[in-house]
Order: C-alpha cells, then sequence, then structure tokens
C-alpha cells in the first residue's frame, strides 16, 4: 500500500472519524500499530460509510493510503465473516455434542427429510471488485494487498482478471470466484454478458472504482456506468466506492456511483457521501527562468535544455513530461546530446514497445535512472521508485492535468512535490504563469461530465441480450440509473435497441436477419449463438487508432524488396506508430523514434520497415500539437493575464516586452471580447483571430472562416492555428474589404456558421469519418475481429468512410451519425467549445486593421508552412500533382 | 472555386485507336458508337453482409444506380456495357427492394444492356434483363470482365476496383481511378460500397508491361498522374 513512514493523523472533514475510531477490528489496530501507522481519518470515514451501507467517493492526493481505505472496509468485514463462520459452526457443533450427550437427535437441516428440502440458494463469495483503467494498476494492487492479508493472516483470496489471465482461469473463475477480483471495465462488461453474471455477482457487496476522475471522462466510463447499473440490478443494496484525484465537480462523481431515478421526479438527488482527505504540504512549484532568448513559435523548449540538464543532475529521480510522442523523442535526442555526465535518462511513451516500456519502469523502480523522459504514458498508475522532482515541457494546458503530474513527484504526503515548469515560447510563459497561479488557489478543470454515448449504449443492450433475454421497459429503467444516461429518452433506447436488432434503417430491409428478436412473451434475445461469441470479440470502447509495427531491417535488403515486400527480413521490433503517420510519408523519409534517426523504407502489409539512417536532421514530422488543448479554465487564466499590465511585473522581461510593443501597436485582446487583426505582409493579407480556445476548435474555426471567405470572394489560401490564435491568409485585402463594407465581422464570426457551413465541412472531413469509424465498431456495425482472425484497422478505415458516405446521403439522422456528431462536439472538432466562444463574442469583435504585422500574431504566423495547408483542398492538390507531373515531363 | 460537374468540356484519351471519354462519376463513354461501360456495381452489397450479421446501410444499391442514372442522362447511350460483378451474390434479387428493381428496369427502357458475366455473377440472373455474354467486340475494343494477363489490345476490364494514392504538400489522397496504357483499360469499380486496390499492387502493375497511368475521380473532371508516380498503401 503506498502509506509510507509513520504519517501524522491528518485532519478530515469529518468527525466522525473520530467517533468511529473504534470500529476498526483489534486485530487491525494491532497490524496498523506493528507498522508504525495510525489510521487516517479518510480510511476511518470509508469504513463507517460502508457500515451504514452508504456508497462514498473518496477524493485524496497521491500518497494518502487512497487504495488501502478503499479496501479496508472490505477486508474488516470479510474478516468479521469468516470469524463469525467459524464461530457459528463451533457454536453448532458444541450444540450438537451437548445435545448427542443427552441423547436427542440434533435439529439441523441435515436430519430433515430429504423430500422437503429447499437446496438453499448458491450464493457465490465474490464480495468486492475492484477496476482500474490499467491492468497494469490491477496487477500491482493485487501484489500490494498480499501483505496486510498474509501479515493479519486473513482467509481471503484475491485475484486479478485482465486480457492477459490465461483462458483456463478464467473459465475457473466464472465457477469459483475469489473473495476480490481485480480487473477492468472490459472484463465486467465480458462477465456480465455471460449466463453466468446473476450467479457470480449474487454476494457482491461492493465495487471499488480507482483513478475514478479518469475513468469517467470518456466512453469507457459510459460502458462501466452501465455495466455497475446492472450490478446493482444483480446485488441490491451494492455499495460502490470511488478512488479520485481532486476534481472540479465532485457531485458528478458522487452521482456516478450510486443508482439515480430519473423516473421520481421528487426523489431526492441520489449521491454518493464524500470524504475528502486533505492534501499534505504545498507543492513546491516554479516556472523555469531561462537566461536565453525566449523562442517566438517552438514547442521543443530547446533554448532551455541545459538548465532542464542541469535539474536532473541536480535530483535524484526527474521524471521529464511532454505533450507530444514526438516532442518526447525529440527532447530524448538533443539531452543525450549534451549528456557529458552519462546520466542514465530513458525514454517512455505509448507507442514504444511494451517489453521497451518494462524495462524503463523496472530500472526506474530500482532507482537506476536520473531521468525519465515520458508522455501521458506515466500520468496515471503505480508507484515507480523515488521520483523527486518533475519538470513539465512546454504549456500545462490544464491546471487538474498538472496538479496530477506534480503528484508523481514524492508520495509521501508531509513533503512537498517538487515541480518546475518549462515554457517553450512566448505563449506559453503566460500559460504557465496561470496555470502557476491555478494550482496556487487549487483551481480544478477536469472535464464537464459526459452524456452517455449512444454506440456504448448499443454494445451494452447486445451484451445484455447475450446474457439473457430482458424485457425493455426494465432494461430502460436500469439504463437510466447509470448516471451518464439519466436523461436518455424513451425514444433514443428504443432506437439504439432497432440498432441492434436491424441497423435502425428508415427502409426496413432487414428484419429477417435480425440479431436480436422479440420472444412471444416480448423479451428480446439473440438470434444466434454466434452472435453472443461475435459480441465477446468486440467488446470494449477502446478504438485505437490504426497502429502499425516498426521494424528494423537492413537498408539495403529493404530497398531492393520495394513496396511489394516478397521478401521478409526479420529485423528487431521497435514499437508502433500511428498509420496517419506514415501515410504522408514517402520511401526515404527519415524520422525519428526509439531514440533513433530512421529512413522509411517501405510498408508491408500492417508493418512498416526502417533502417537506421546516418542523416543528422530527420524529415520531423509537423508538430502535431499537444494531445490536450488549452482548458477553458486555463485560457480564462490567459485572457486576464493579457488584460491586466499591472499583473504583469511577474512575467520575464522579454514577454514583458513582447506584450507592452503589443500594446503600442495594435492592442490587447480583452477578458471577454475577440480581438481580430487585418493587415497586410510580403504581398499576403492576414487576418489574425485570438479566441484562445485551444487547437482543436481553432481548427474547426479556421476552416470554417475559410468557407465563408471564399463565399465572400476574398480568395483565402489557407489558415493556420495553434492553441491561441488563427491566421487565415489570402489574396484579397481584408481590412479594404472591411473598410468598404464587403465584409462584416459581426457576420464572418456569426454563430450560424455551425448550421449548414458546419454540415457541409463534415460531410468531406477526414477527423469526422475518424469518428464515425470509432462509433462504428464500437457499435457494432463494424467487427474490430473475426473468431480466429483480427481484421487490420487498415480495412476497417476503408469501408467505414464509404459506409459513412452512402448513410448520410441517404440517412443523415441515423442514430450512428448523432452519435458521431455528439463525439465530435466534443472531440476531434471540439465543436461546442468554438459554439460556446461565438456566444461568448457576438456583438464583441475588437477589429484592429494593421499597416504591418502585430508582435503577438508573429507565433501563429510562424506557424505557416511548418503545418499542411488547412482545409479539405483535395480536389485543389490533385490538380496540382497533375501540373506538376505535366511540367516534369516537358522537362 | 470548383467548377459546375459538367462544365468542364470531356477530354478524350485514345485506346488502341478509340476515342473516349472517361467520366469523373467512374464510368467509361465512347461517344462516336453510342457506348456507355461502367464496372462492378456490386448491387446489393450491404444486404449480403446483412445476412451474416453486420447490418450496413441498405442503399448502396439506389446510391449505385443514381450514379448511373446520371451517366445516362449525360451521354444518353444506345448501348451500356457493365463489366461483371454487377450483383454482389446470385441471391441479391431475393433481397433488393421492389422500388430498386423498378429503377433498374426504367434505366433500360429505350437502350440496350450487355450483362458480362462476373465473378460474383457468373450465370444470367432474371434481376438483369438483357444480352449475357462472356466478353464482347466492338470495333477495337473488346470488354470482359477480367483482365486477361500478357499483351493485349484495346481491352476494356474491370473486376479489379483500382485506386491510387498520391501525397501531395502532406495530405494523402486516395481516389478510384482508371488504369490505362493505352492499350488496356481497367475501369474503377462504380458500386457506392465497393472497396480498392492499389494501382501499385502487383495484381494491377503485373498487367501493364512498362508505363501506365491513373486517372484519378474528382469532383469536376479526372485527373491524369502517371502510375510511378503513385504511391502504395
Amino acid at each position: 500500500m503506498a502509506q509510507r513512514g509513520n504519517a501524522p493523523y491528518l485532519p478530515c472533514v469529518s468527525t466522525l472519524a473520530h467517533r468511529r475510531a473504534h470500529a476498526l477490528p483489534k486485530l487491525f489496530q494491532d497490524w496498523f500499530a506493528t507498522r508504525g501507522w495510525t489510521p487516517r481519518a479518510h480510511q476511518l470515514d470509508l469504513l463507517a460509510s460502508a457500515r451504514a451501507g452508504r456508497s462514498t467517493l473518496l477524493i485524496a492526493p497521491t500518497g494518502a493510503g487512497k487504495t488501502l481505505a478503499g479496501f479496508l472496509p472490505t477486508l474488516v468485514e470479510l474478516s468479521e465473516a469468516r470469524s463469525a463462520d467459524v464461530r457459528a459452526r463451533a457454536k453448532a457443533e458444541k450444540r450438537r455434542l451437548a445435545e448427542a450427550a443427552d441423547g436427542k437427535p440434533g435439529l439441523s437441516l441435515a436430519s430433515l427429510p430429504l423430500a422437503g428440502r429447499v437446496p438453499p440458494p448458491r450464493q457465490s463469495p465474490l464480495h468486492t471488485l475492484y477496476i482500474s483503467p490499467l491492468k497494469a494498476l490491477a496487477v500491482d494492487i493485487a501484489r500490494n494487498l498480499e501483505a496486510p492479508i498474509a501479515e493479519m493472516g486473513l482467509p481471503i483470496r484475491v485475484e486479478t482478471r485482465t486480457g492477459d489471465t490465461p483462458a483456463s482461469r478464467r473459465q475457473r473463475q466464472r465457477r469459483d470466484p475469489p473473495d476480490i477480483l481485480l480487473t477492468t471495465p472490459e472484463q465486467i462488461a465480458l462477465l456480465l454478458a455471460s449466463k453466468d453474471a446473476d450467479y457470480l455477482f449474487s454476494g457482491l457487496k461492493r465495487v471499488v472504482l480507482d483513478e475514478l476522475h479518469a475513468l469517467v471522462t470518456s466512453k469507457r466510463g459510459d460502458l462501466l456506468a452501465l455495466a455497475l447499473a446492472r450490478l446493482r440490478a444483480i446485488a441490491p443494496g451494492l455499495q460502490g466506492v470511488g478512488l479520485s484525484a481532486t476534481v472540479a465537480e465532485p457531485d458528478d462523481l458522487r452521482r456516478y456511483l450510486v443508482g439515480q431515478h430519473p423516473g421520481e421526479p421528487d426523489a431526492e438527488e441520489a449521491l454518493a457521501d464524500l470524504v475528502i482527505a486533505k492534501g499534505g504540504a504545498a507543492p513546491d512549484l516554479s516556472m523555469l527562468e531561462s537566461l536565453a532568448v525566449m523562442p517566438w513559435a517552438s514547442h521543443t523548449a530547446l533554448h532551455a535544455l541545459p538548465e532542464v540538464y542541469a535539474l536532473i543532475a541536480a535530483h535524484k529521480t526527474t521524471l521529464v513530461f511532454v505533450n507530444t510522442r514526438w516532442q518526447a523523442e525529440f527532447l530524448f535526442q538533443e539531452l543525450w546530446r549534451m549528456n557529458d555526465l552519462n546520466l542514465p535518462i530513458a525514454l517512455h511513451h505509448g507507442s514504444l514497445d511494451v517489453e521497451q516500456r518494462r524495462r524503463v519502469e523496472a530500472a526506474m523502480a530500482a532507482g537506476k535512472l536520473k531521468g525519465v523522459v515520458c508522455t501521458s504514458s506515466l500520468d496515471l498508475g503505480i508507484d515507480w521508485g523515488d521520483v523527486d522532482q518533475v519538470v513539465n515541457i512546454g504549456a500545462p494546458k490544464g491546471s487538474s492535468r498538472l496538479m496530477q503530474r506534480i503528484g508523481r513527484a514524492n508520495h509521501r504526503l508531509d513533503e512537498p512535490s517538487k515541480a518546475v515548469l518549462v515554457p517553450a515560447n512566448r505563449f506559453e510563459v503566460l500559460e504557465c504563469r496561470a496555470a502557476l497561479e491555478a494550482v496556487k488557489a487549487g483551481g480544478q478543470d477536469t472535464p464537464p461530465e459526459r452524456t452517455g454515448a449512444l454506440d456504448v449504449l448499443a454494445q451494452h443492450i447486445l451484451g445484455m441480450a447475450c446474457a439473457a433475454p430482458f424485457s425493455a421497459d426494465a432494461l430502460y429503467d436500469e439504463v437510466r440509473s447509470a448516471a451518464p444516461y439519466r436523461a436518455l429518452s424513451r425514444a433514443d433506447f428504443d432506437a439504439s435497441v432497432d440498432f441492434v436488432a436491424t441497423g435502425g434503417y428508415a427502409l426496413r430491409a432487414y428484419e429477417r436477419f435480425a440479431k436480436i428478436r422479440k420472444t412471444k412473451e416480448g423479451l428480446w434475445r439473440v438470434s444466434n449463438p454466434m452472435i453472443a461469441q461475435t459480441y465477446r470479440m468486440n467488446v470494449g470502447t477502446i478504438v485505437e487508432a490504426t497502429m502499425l509495427k516498426v521494424r528494423l531491417v537492413s537498408a539495403r535488403g529493404a530497398s531492393k524488396s520495394g513496396v511489394a515486400g516478397r521478401v521478409r527480413f526479420g529485423g528487431r521490433m521497435l514499437g508502433e506508430v500511428e498509420e496517419y503517420f506514415v501515410e504522408t510519408m514517402v520511401p526515404g523519409d527519415t524520422f525519428v523514434f526509439a531514440g533513433e534517426i530512421l529512413r522509411y523504407e517501405a510498408m508491408v502489409e500492417d508493418e512498416v520497415y526502417v533502417s537506421r539512417s546516418t542523416a543528422t536532421s530527420p524529415r520531423v514530422p509537423a508538430y502535431a500539437g499537444g494531445k490536450f488543448p488549452l482548458s477553458t479554465f486555463l485560457a480564462a487564466g490567459v485572457r486576464a493575464l493579457l488584460a491586466a499590465p499591472e499583473r504583469w511585473k511577474t512575467l520575464p522581461s522579454q514577454v514583458r516586452d513582447w506584450l507592452n510593443l503589443q500594446r503600442q501597436r495594435s492592442r490587447l485582446p480583452g477578458r471577454f471580447d475577440l480581438l481580430v487583426e487585418t493587415f497586410e505582409n510580403r504581398g499576403r493579407h492576414y487576418l489574425v483571430a485570438y479566441p484562445f480556445e485551444g487547437r482543436l476548435a481553432h481548427q474547426t474555426l479556421g476552416m470554417l472562416l475559410t468557407r465563408r471567405l471564399e463565399r465572400a470572394g476574398l480568395n483565402p489560401l489557407g489558415f493556420v492555428a495553434n492553441d491561441y490564435a488563427l491566421a487565415v491568409y489570402a489574396v484579397s485585402d481584408m481590412s479594404l474589404a472591411v473598410k468598404q463594407g464587403r465584409l462584416s465581422l459581426d457576420d464572418l464570426f456569426d454563430q450560424d456558421m455551425l448550421g449548414d457551413d458546419l454540415e457541409a465541412w463534415l460531410a468531406e472531413s477526414a477527423l469526422m469519418k475518424r469518428t464515425f469509424r470509432y462509433c462504428a465498431v464500437i457499435a457494432g456495425l463494424i467487427e474490430r475481429r473475426f473468431p480466429g482472425k483480427e481484421k487490420t484497422g487498415r480495412q476497417v478505415t476503408f469501408s467505414t468512410d464509404l459506409i459513412y458516405d452512402v448513410l448520410r446521403r441517404h440517412q443523415s439522422d441515423h442514430i450512428l451519425l448523432r452519435a458521431a456528431r455528439a463525439d465530435a462536439a466534443t472531440g476531434l472538432l471540439d465543436v461546442r467549445r468554438l459554439g460556446d466562444m461565438l456566444a461568448r463574442i457576438k456583438g464583441r469583435i475588437a477589429h484592429q486593421p494593421l499597416a504591418h504585422v502585430s508582435p503577438l500574431s508573429v507565433p501563429v504566423l510562424l506557424e505557416i508552412g511548418r503545418e499542411s495547408v488547412g482545409g479539405d483542398a483535395s480536389e485543389a492538390l490533385l490538380a496540382e500533382a497533375e501540373e506538376d507531373l505535366v511540367r516534369e515531363a516537358m522537362g | 472555386m470548383l467548377a459546375r460537374a459538367d462544365s468542364v468540356p470531356p477530354s478524350f484519351v485514345g485506346l488502341a485507336g478509340a476515342e473516349l471519354v472517361l467520366d469523373r462519376r467512374g464510368a467509361l463513354a465512347w461517344p462516336e458508337r453510342g457506348v456507355l461501360a461502367v464496372a462492378d456495381l456490386h448491387l446489393e452489397k450491404a444486404s449480403a453482409f446483412a445476412r451474416r450479421g453486420q447490418m450496413l446501410p441498405p442503399y448502396d444499391s439506389a446510391d449505385t444506380l443514381a450514379r448511373l442514372e446520371a451517366l445516362i442522362a449525360r451521354w444518353a447511350p444506345a448501348l451500356v456495357i457493365a463489366l461483371g460483378d454487377t450483383l454482389h451474390d446470385r441471391w441479391a434479387q431475393e433481397r433488393i427492394a421492389p422500388q430498386t428493381r423498378d429503377r433498374l428496369a426504367a434505366l433500360q427502357r429505350g437502350r440496350s444492356f450487355i450483362w458480362i458475366a462476373g465473378n460474383h455473377d457468373p450465370e444470367p440472373n432474371a434481376l438483369l434483363e438483357g444480352e449475357w455474354a462472356r466478353e464482347i467486340r466492338i470495333g477495337p475494343l473488346t470488354f470482359r470482365h477480367e483482365p486477361l494477363p500478357g499483351e493485349v489490345t484495346g481491352e476494356v476490364a474491370g473486376h479489379l476496383h483500382p485506386v491510387a494514392r498520391l501525397v501531395q504538400r502532406g495530405h494523402s489522397i486516395r481516389r478510384r481511378c482508371f488504369a490505362t496504357d493505352g492499350m488496356r483499360m481497367v475501369l474503377p469499380a462504380l458500386g457506392s460500397l465497393t472497396g480498392g486496390l492499389n494501382v501499385r499492387h502487383p495484381a494491377v502493375s503485373g498487367l501493364f508491361g512498362g508505363r501506365y497511368e491513373a486517372h484519378m475521380l474528382g469532383t469536376a473532371r479526372t485527373y491524369r498522374i502517371a502510375a510511378d508516380a503513385c504511391l502504395g498503401d
């Protein structure tokens, strides 16, 4: 358990603990004492809530003994039940002996005549489920539970169940379950879809959900919420225990843990109890004040790297967090270039081969590493060794994320975590400043509560039919007891059932092929056993971007075989890359991966063949931006900082000078308005807007603005976007067009762009097609695997694009298109945020025509050329390709 | 920005002496002889998948026929040659919607149809009225489903569903295409749910001894790209 040293008895929001301290049985009190520990208030609070039969959300920082708190009630209950069992058996035995001595027959069940005997209801011993987003975490927790169980001699069996568990053991677990099962959301969905579910979960008392804050933000959280609803139906009285980092809205999570009653409007809102463990020492957080010249638009923080290296050298173990895999690769290379001390510095990101990652983790746990350059792949998870410093390169993007990353340093509650922010450019200085202030104030910006996705619901409905025939009325009520689905309409539920049965098409063509059918009794059941088998192969909500394996081959062999790939040369596997990354490469291109410069040789089936390159500067891919856009909360912080020059004294002088220059030559973006600058530079005309809404929303906005400017006859050529601003460039003079009244900025930025313009663009958008593909796989329209043979993602990509086109043309309100649009609102296109912004700035556009480039626009303008042309200009590009070739041919 | 679909004047390509137009919807027109050729419609493909439990949208036949209707309206051919795999399987007629069947019948009025047998529809099918053939010769051209290996003169075929891929300015563009070397012409699939085979795949490149071209389908016209300049998948 993550409870080290002699932790002090910490204050807690509730005083319940003081009164309930005696609730901890002697056996446990003694165990804590031998360890030199005192039970913490929140641990006792959780025990008290459990005794009262209540569900609980525990919010605690890392190092607060959160996991032990989650399991303590279960360990206590199981130890008591077992000793009660033993006592009862001993008592019965004594009585039998006494009665035998009296010569009277013992009156026991066993002595009753057989005919009248009802077999006792078979109840599964499974008492507690522990569900974590990471299977590594489940395995780690199992190991940590061994200590208290062994040391107290508790008769408790703990087992894990993940995708890696051998099939024979998984079989056995269904018939002969342990007391505590540690597993993942997907495994629970699988178990619930089996015919054994009713028995298996019949005696379940508690579900412990670890890292709940991370689980609830995704479709996995939707699937788990539906599973919880079913578990509560099988085992009434089931307690939910959520373990979470600090979040913006704890009530969202409290609601998630308990059954909702949307059908009873008068019912009190159902919420789990809330226990907040007070954090320990405040973090020691600072921004690196580099002496080097601050770049305008870099994302690498290369200028500050010598200082970062010095920080690594001066500490025991440093985690260097970056936002993208590419940044990780780049920084790792650069750090080694200056590594004169030969410090053991390693690389960790999600695309590396799993073996390689495990080796890094093991070396870290053993204290053998001075530094690890990592991505969000180390955001969650187990405690890896003695990290005493976190360095965050680039902007943190969100204050909650930053706080969680800081928590990775030093898992001791009573010592401050040390973290250093390293901004990579001038805008990031502002963002880091806003983040520092947010962390100091404890400001949280975790994402808002999700509305349950319809594609996930479809998957769940099929799973429930696989378990046993269901009544639509009963399942509808059950589904609505899950918090994310509490507002689900009956019409949408019925449409989901219809989708599962026959695809949900207005043209009722498939009744005779239905996957689930209504019986005479009105229950829905699967049409044949093959359907259940297919369901099992496709369960889960994680649809990986299609990944291609990267294999190292010898350059000579590869170039001979060309693209045909008839020769296979077994080289070492380096890891995996996203397909879209490879799609834009041609043989001969070089790129950085797994800490090396590699040359792309060929693609053979789902493998990318690469060779070692001697190139010194790789053809690096365009900066793909962070996975996480700037949070609305931090964006507001940056705007507020910009609008208040009196607060600039905390900024480095270079940045201050830059902002002062902007104030003189143009104007500053206000807190609530939208600054739009128009100017000409070297024959091109620019329109630069500063919404600060994150790169995804800006890209969508850029796409739509370009369409509109084109319609207005202003001949836009393209656009670029970063997290803070976007710039559209055109042939025509946009300042002049505004002056002459040919272009109205209010109309240009009107919310109506989210109507027809958005629809027209979505029709073609590759991002939208990718979003649709995810929904189609989750909902079961497309199988991700066939029994015995995994279908590669490449095949799936292709056919879903065609399906998307046909479906959009013929039934644009189909449930899967609705699901995809709902995802687009918050996902890759961030349409909702764009909509909120457009509403916010309505009537508040501050236009500043200029005679020259403005200081604030320089960073985004520098992105031009680094990024590929904006827009889906495929036709223009085809024409260009044709001309290129003709020109070449004509010599 | 883009020209209206049919405002682009047709540009002719030669095949064994015949002057042909490659329509950007994916059909070959031979105005001189009043012939229109299309390939691989795969009608009722979605419902074939639905039979096996994968409920693909049942709109593919209507979608494909709409394209064929537009082609016929544009070129007003006296003869339409479908180069095989017109039906996805032999049970298509049991699954096709009555209104789709009616549209198919309406298309046929006032012109002749020749249905070339394909591997998906090797036998004449009651759904497709008209003449059935393994292959047919008109002037310098021979129309068949599967391209013959080796040297040919004036072959028009389907079967392979060619697509071409390009990377231009960091964008990957993948489109259906015609593949031709002036002696042989492989048509793209017209069916809405039909996938494609890259023109650099040996099954396509092996048909052409030397240089050949991809004519990629665009929204207003086709784009002529040397196969050497195309990329594998």
